[in-house]
């Protein structure tokens, strides 16, 4: 048998046949790797689940019309867009401003996508349905109380340009059915929705839009980025931050991530206390057999050896177990917190156990070096 | 020949002296015993002897070598490479085999090899208790176990210190029995005692007495 053979025997023996007092070590030390590996998990996917929920306060990116420009088109929205990754950009909704009126009351229509309105301005609170067929409109509470008008209620809009008077034709304008009440608590409230092509119908086709909203799963740094590429690439197209949007959820992020990374600094710190009581516990209960070793010849090198072989034995098994709870802790976490699942990150298995050796070895190391104080001649006199 | 001469060795702690200037000269293949009631200095001697205290003045030559010169370094690989130690209370490691508590006396003087430790526990009429722990084993198979430990490196000196301290009569014989084997196969044995029965087997009887020899008695009996 080779030494290494023996050297493992002994500190395998030592963990296996006396586990009811390592357990508590090994206790602290998965513990600690649990935490670990679960808030470096969510450490990491937190932007990713943030992000998502973040996106439910709607676009964080507007297209205006450049300065050079009079207006803004579609086309030239889809192409400034083309920069952003495809798998970043969840959704773009148009919006073309007119005024009509209805019951002689002058309203702002906004035409606009509706289903696209679903991903960009996901907050919206509808009373009522979604347009579902042509000639059906989404009012803005403040709107509806103007108007007088409750889901179901028909009205007729009309739209003029200023010019009709001239015309032999009546402006008869267009009949229509409110499907639903907006309530957003913000300027929305004042404002119709329709889509674009009942607005075209109505007020003319024209392709001209006056804002694009744009919904971007990306952190602050890197929206910067789009709306540097953008103002390179089109000359058309204005991009602009919703910096009420991006920047709190910045600062949500940082102030979050800080959290996390405290909280694993003073759980790592904790767990090294934890072990150093534990190994200190464990020296001075095998003080006899240290000094049975020292007299049978062992060297203080190899006396810590083992005992350092043991620590880190221990934490390796520790960061092996922490890294599999780790990981059932983080979708735990995710789930109830975010609604979401998270991803295994194998690479985390190596992580977590190389820095729960590490600890457990600099959590050993105090405790261990007293080995070398020991006096073999108190195991003889029996003390 | 001399395998250990102490010459005019004391230890003194303060305005004690455990040991005063103490001389012994012990053979190769002899068997002593040092006797001496509590107190007698016989601790601090076999201390000195085994390598783990050095005496405060005087000379301990082992094996023609000044050992009270050497640094802790040095006693530790003497006591590894040249003495076999037996304890009252066995001291075992507790969660290590029979077999494997041999073994660690191997993996800190040489190589383990776990046959050579099995014919040491057959040697002490273990052989079938090898993979029981200290826990399963009685007293006296405890301290033979102790004893195989102590032979494994084949040591030029095997000091025991009270070495049936702790044992009823039937095992006291199966280790004085083993004693004798040792010392018929030509084994140096200084046995640390305060029983006049065990010391009286040995070839040379020194009784201590406040740190200096009180007498020291040959054995005319010894072998008949």
């Amino acid at each position: 048998m080779t030494k290494q053979k023996m050297f493992l025997r002994m500190i395998t023996a030592s963990l296996i046949r006396r586990r009811s007092r390592m357990l508590v070590a090994l206790l602290a030390i998965a513990v600690g790797g649990t935490i670990l590996s679960g808030l470096v998990t969510i450490y990491y996917d937190v932007p990713r689940q943030m992000g998502a929920q973040f996106r439910n306060y709607g676009a964080n990116m507007i297209f205006v019309a450049a300065d050079t420009e009079t207006a803004l088109t579609m086309d030239a929205a889809e192409e400034a867009a083309s920069v952003i990754d495809s798998g970043d950009l969840l959704g773009m909704t148009p919006y073309r401003y007119e005024t009509v009126r209805i019951h002689e009351q002058p309203i702002v229509v906004a035409g606009t996508d509706i289903e696209s309105t679903k991903i960009t301005s996901p907050y919206w609170h509808i009373d009522g349905s979604y347009p579902a067929s042509s000639g059906e409109v989404i009012l803005g509470s403040d709107v509806a109380e103007l108007l007088g008008l409750g889901v179901g209620d028909s009205f007729n809009a009309t739209y003029s340009t200023g010019d009709d008077s001239d015309s032999d034709e009546p402006n008869l304008g267009v009949d229509m059915k409110v499907s639903g009440i907006l309530e957003t608590g913000g300027s929305e409230e004042n404002y119709l929705y329709m889509s674009m092509d009942d607005l075209n119908e109505l007020a003319g086709e024209k392709d001209s839009l006056q804002v694009v909203e744009l919904s971007i799963s990306a952190m602050q740094e890197e929206l910067r980025s789009y709306v540097e590429q953008i103002s390179e690439n089109s000359d058309a197209v204005a991009a602009r931050l919703v910096k009420r949007v991006t920047q709190s959820e910045s600062t949500v992020l940082t102030k979050l991530q800080a959290l996390v990374f405290l909280v694993t600094a003073v759980v790592l710190v904790l767990t090294m206390i934890c072990v150093a009581t534990t190994m200190t516990a464990v020296v001075t209960e095998r003080r006899r057999e240290i000094g049975l070793r020292k007299a049978l010849g062992a060297s203080d090198k190899s006396i810590i050896g083992e005992f350092m072989g043991e620590g880190l034995l221990l934490g390796g098994i520790g960061g092996l177990v922490g890294s599999v709870l780790g990981f059932v802790f983080a979708q735990l976490v995710s789930v109830n917190v975010f609604s979401s699942s998270i991803t295994f990150q194998p690479l985390l298995i190596p992580i977590t156990m190389v820095v729960s050796v590490l600890v457990t070895g600099l959590a050993c190391l105090l405790p261990v070096r007293s080995t070398m104080a020991i006096d073999p001649a108190l195991v003889l006199k029996g003390e | 020949m001399s395998l250990l001469e102490l010459r005019n060795i004391s230890k003194i702690y303060g305005s004690l002296r455990a040991l005063d200037n103490v001389s012994l000269k012990v053979d190769n293949g002899e068997w002593l015993a040092i006797m001496g009631p509590s107190g007698s200095g016989k601790s601090t001697l076999m201390n000195i002897i085994g390598c783990m205290d050095k005496p405060s003045l005087g000379e301990v030559i082992l094996d023609g070598k000044d050992i009270a010169k050497e640094s802790d370094k040095g006693l530790t690989a003497i006591r590894r490479d040249k003495i076999g130690l037996i304890f009252q209370q066995f001291h075992l490691v507790n969660y290590l085999t029979a077999v494997e508590n041999v073994m660690v006396a191997q993996y800190y003087h040489s190589i383990p090899d776990e046959k050579e430790a099995l014919e040491a526990l057959d040697r002490v009429g273990l052989a079938d208790r090898a993979k029981h722990l200290p826990s399963q084993l009685s007293g006296g198979e405890q301290q033979r176990v102790c004893i195989a430990r102590a032979l494994i490196n084949h040591p030029e000196l095997i000091l025991a210190d009270e070495p049936t301290g702790n044992l009823d009569e039937a095992n006291e014989n199966i280790v004085l029995d083993i004693f004798r084997q040792l010392h018929n196969e030509g084994s140096t044995l200084i046995v640390v005692t305060h029983d006049p029965e065990v010391g009286e087997v040995a070839q040379r009887m020194v009784t201590l007495e406040y740190g200096r020899i009180k007498s020291e008695v040959v054995n005319q009996n010894f072998g008949k």
